[in-house]
């Protein structure tokens, strides 16, 4: 029993080494390191290279929050998460915010108490099928086989999508999206059905991806999002400017190649100045240093070249930015003015 | 009537020499009518079985024979396939396994750190080795005694003096049990052992650590639970959930066959809630409720986490195996012992257990190397286990797309383990039962 006694005793000597936490800004400075919460691996979004060093579009948000907070964007911990275990990593305080193409929902948002900072990719369902099936529309797959994964709101949205329409279909239930790469590819299904993202990057692995086409109809709205924990706010506060921070460098014409020139001296923008901390001190208002907008823009790019970079027309992912473009190209990335 | 035998003309008069043997009846072909041939029944079953296999090795064999090995991505896999053997050739690209093999061994630990978890592996294979084999000097054992703190401190690395000050806590307790036991007696002696070495551990092992750490700096790089990664993990977990499992579960077992009302009954609970939930419930538990138990901000490492939760669930499986042991011991054997005039523990050590954990070797070893596989069980709470790690991997653009190569390699990797583990056994049964006769 000595054994038993022996574990408990660690128990209590890690409770004993624990810290109450007040302000997560405090702790994550104390601590030298940001732990951001991530996928276990998603194409695109988020994986390890050979080296163990993590990369995609949602880990670049981290190491923009990680260089807006201690002007180094390696200053992070990725914690990988499951669908499972994400949400209480971020209940308990193990990460300090989730970057996980997690779906703002209103109950996650009130029930769960999680603040979402905003939205870096918007998302929706969509539909793969073979180009040698000869369909262009949504709308003309009636009675096809559909590959749906079991027990998610895609399943759901679906069924309506085909029920409003007036159209039929049978669906072929899978657990996994690595499964469903291979029944569809094995021609168990006509159609392939999930987050477009998702079907961008599933079409990037196929030996011919050319002989594959997404349908242009999106059937649902799944806005991702990086989000944080209920009541702290002012920590809320730096992540949702950090992202709003990337998509101003955008339309602003902030980029990684010339945050420092602009940066060097006030220039006749005076928001540029004011994000960049040449004019005014918006950081302290944070409780960040002044240059944190440029350690931020400079820790991976502006929105549109963390984009491009990770999932854009460019890479094996290869999405366009859509509703994702800048409001003023017609999408729906917009960032309240930095006054 | 040896006339008539010489006379008659279809008698032989000298004896034939020795004929081989028909073709028929002879080595191979004997052997495949026999037993391949015998019957319409055989004859079907044996080509069907000719077909399968065929069917299986034609497919498989081009795949491994024709295996890429350099390659820096999928895509560049297919192209070298593409230009050596045409776009319709079956080829695994085992590059992903040049490329990332140290990802799937080792995880997240820095790669100038690799020395660690290889050189605890040489060790602990060496460790173990005099009590596996007892044709050793007994004298080793302290060696094997000493390296569950030899390894924490390779793997884990920190201050050489917290390991000490953990090492020197157990000490501690055995010599309460030796001093108090003259003095007072078997419980005194226990609840000694058991509140000295935890009175030490928080209240004096912190700062004397840090004390000797000042004077004496010694000690490696600090690794962190997370960075632990690949088979580096499962082994860690499957190692340190069977080396405390067994001692647990034996004493459980006892408890359970025991006398006294409130251990038997305890350990019987324990047993039973154990073993009537999944394992993946106990690591959800581990990971998820335990988070809202604990005070906010507390940070008990997940990786410890697991290793208890597996530990107690392994515990109640060989408790069950040990008491079958126990139970097919003969009643004289126990009453032998008392007769003899041994204490409960005397005759458990020298009379009972041997013989019960004789019997149980077989199940024990069956309940370890499936121990050892439920490991990969962790990969539902986020630990980048070697099938995590296939998830990762794919994830990377690189990859994308890549599955059976990163599953053989697993797959023979575990079977590498498991299988040492089964011959073992079997040598050690072996072994035990030419003692006997």
């Amino acid at each position: 029993m000595n054994k038993t006694l022996f574990l408990g005793a660690l128990t209590v000597a890690s409770i004993a080494a624990a810290a109450s936490s007040a302000a997560t800004l405090d702790d994550v400075k104390a601590r030298g390191k940001l732990n951001c919460g991530v996928t276990t691996g998603l194409p695109g979004f988020a994986a390890p290279d050979a080296n163990g060093v993590w990369e995609g579009f949602d880990v670049a948000f981290c190491r923009a929050v990680a260089a807006a907070i201690f002007g180094d964007p390696t200053a992070v911990e990725f914690v990988p998460t499951t669908g499972e275990t994400r949400f209480t990593a971020l209940q308990s305080g193990e990460i300090d915010m989730l970057a996980r193409n997690t779906t703002w929902t209103f109950s996650r948002d009130t029930d769960l108490k999680f603040d979402f900072t905003g939205v870096n990719y918007y998302d929706g369902q969509g539909f793969m099928v073979p180009k040698s099936l000869g369909v262009s529309s949504a709308k003309d797959l009636d009675g096809a086989t559909v590959c749906i994964q079991t027990g998610t709101t895609t399943e759901l949205n679906l069924a309506d999508f085909f029920r409003s329409n007036n159209i039929s279909y049978q669906p072929v239930p899978i657990q996994t999206n690595a499964e469903a790469q291979q029944q569809y590819l094995a021609g168990a299904c006509d159609v392939y059905t999930t987050d477009a993202s998702g079907l961008a990057a599933t079409r990037a692995t196929f030996e011919a991806p050319a002989d594959h086409i997404i349908l242009p109809e999106i059937i649902s709205k799944e806005p991702l999002g990086p989000l944080v924990r209920h009541g702290d706010n002012a920590w809320g506060d730096i992540v949702m400017w950090t992202q709003n921070a990337l998509v101003s460098a955008e339309e602003l014409g902030i980029t990684s190649a010339n945050v420092e020139e602009m940066a060097s001296a006030p220039t006749n923008n005076p928001e540029i100045n004011r994000i960049l901390g040449t004019e005014g001190d918006l950081g302290a208002m944070m409780g960040l240093s002044k240059d944190w907008g440029k350690n931020a823009i400079l820790a991976g790019g502006n929105y549109g070249e963390i984009f491009e970079k990770n999932i854009g027309e460019n890479t094996p992912i290869g999405l366009a930015r859509g509703l994702n473009a800048l409001w003023t190209e017609g999408g729906l990335q917009y960032s309240p003015p930095f006054r | 009537m040896s006339d008539i035998h010489a006379q008659t003309a279809y008698v032989r008069t000298a004896m034939l020499p020795q004929a081989a043997p028909p073709v028929r009846e002879t080595g191979a072909v004997k052997w495949v009518r026999e037993n391949l041939f015998s019957s319409w029944l055989n004859i079907i079953l044996t080509l069907a079985s000719i077909w399968f296999v065929w069917t299986v090795v034609s497919h498989l064999f081009p795949w491994f024979y024709n295996s890429i090995w350099r390659a820096k991505s999928l895509t560049e896999c297919r192209a070298i396939r593409d230009a050596t053997l045409g776009p319709d050739a079956s080829a695994a690209c085992f590059a992903v396994i040049t490329d990332r093999w140290k990802q799937l061994l080792f995880g997240f630990y820095p790669s100038s750190e690799y020395w660690r978890p290889t050189l605890s592996l040489v060790l602990l294979v060496v460790g173990i080795l005099p009590m596996l084999f007892t044709t050793l000097p007994r004298k080793l054992l302290w060696g094997t005694l000493a390296l569950p703190f030899v390894l924490f401190f390779l793997l884990w690395g920190g201050s050489i003096w917290t390991t000490v000050m953990v090492a020197a806590g157990f000490v501690l307790g055995f010599a309460a049990i030796k001093i108090l036991t003259p003095i007072g007696g078997a419980i005194l002696a226990a609840i000694g052992a058991v509140l000295i070495p935890i009175l030490f551990w928080i209240y004096a092992a912190g700062p004397l650590a840090e004390s000797l750490h000042s004077i004496l700096p010694i000690g490696l790089e600090f690794v962190q639970s997370k960075d632990f990664g690949g088979f580096m993990v499962s082994t860690v977990i499957g190692v340190a959930g069977i080396a405390l499992s067994l001692p647990l579960g034996i004493v459980l077992a006892l408890g359970r066959k025991s006398d006294l009302f409130i251990v038997n009954k305890l350990s019987t609970a324990f047993i039973e809630i154990i073993r009537g939930v999944p394992l993946i419930v106990w690591l959800f538990t581990a990971s998820l409720l335990l988070n809202y138990f604990l005070p906010p901000g507390t940070n008990f490492d997940l990786l410890l986490r697991v290793i208890i939760m597996v530990t107690l669930f392994s515990a109640a499986y060989i408790a069950e195996v040990v008491r079958g042991g126990l139970a097919a011991l003969p009643k004289g054997q126990y009453e032998g012992a008392d007769s003899l005039g041994l204490s409960y523990w005397q005759s458990m050590q020298l009379i009972v257990l041997p013989q019960a954990l004789k019997i149980s070797i077989p199940g024990i070893v069956n309940s370890f190397i499936g121990l050892f596989k439920d490991t990969t069980l962790v990969v539902f709470i986020g630990i980048l286990d070697p099938i995590g790690l296939t998830n990762s991997i794919r994830a990377s653009t690189d990859w994308n797309g890549i599955y059976w190569e990163l599953y053989v390699f697993i797959g023979l990797m575990f079977f590498i383990f498991c299988f040492s583990m089964g011959r073992y056994s079997l040598y050690l049964e072996k072994k035990l039962q030419r003692e006997h006769r």
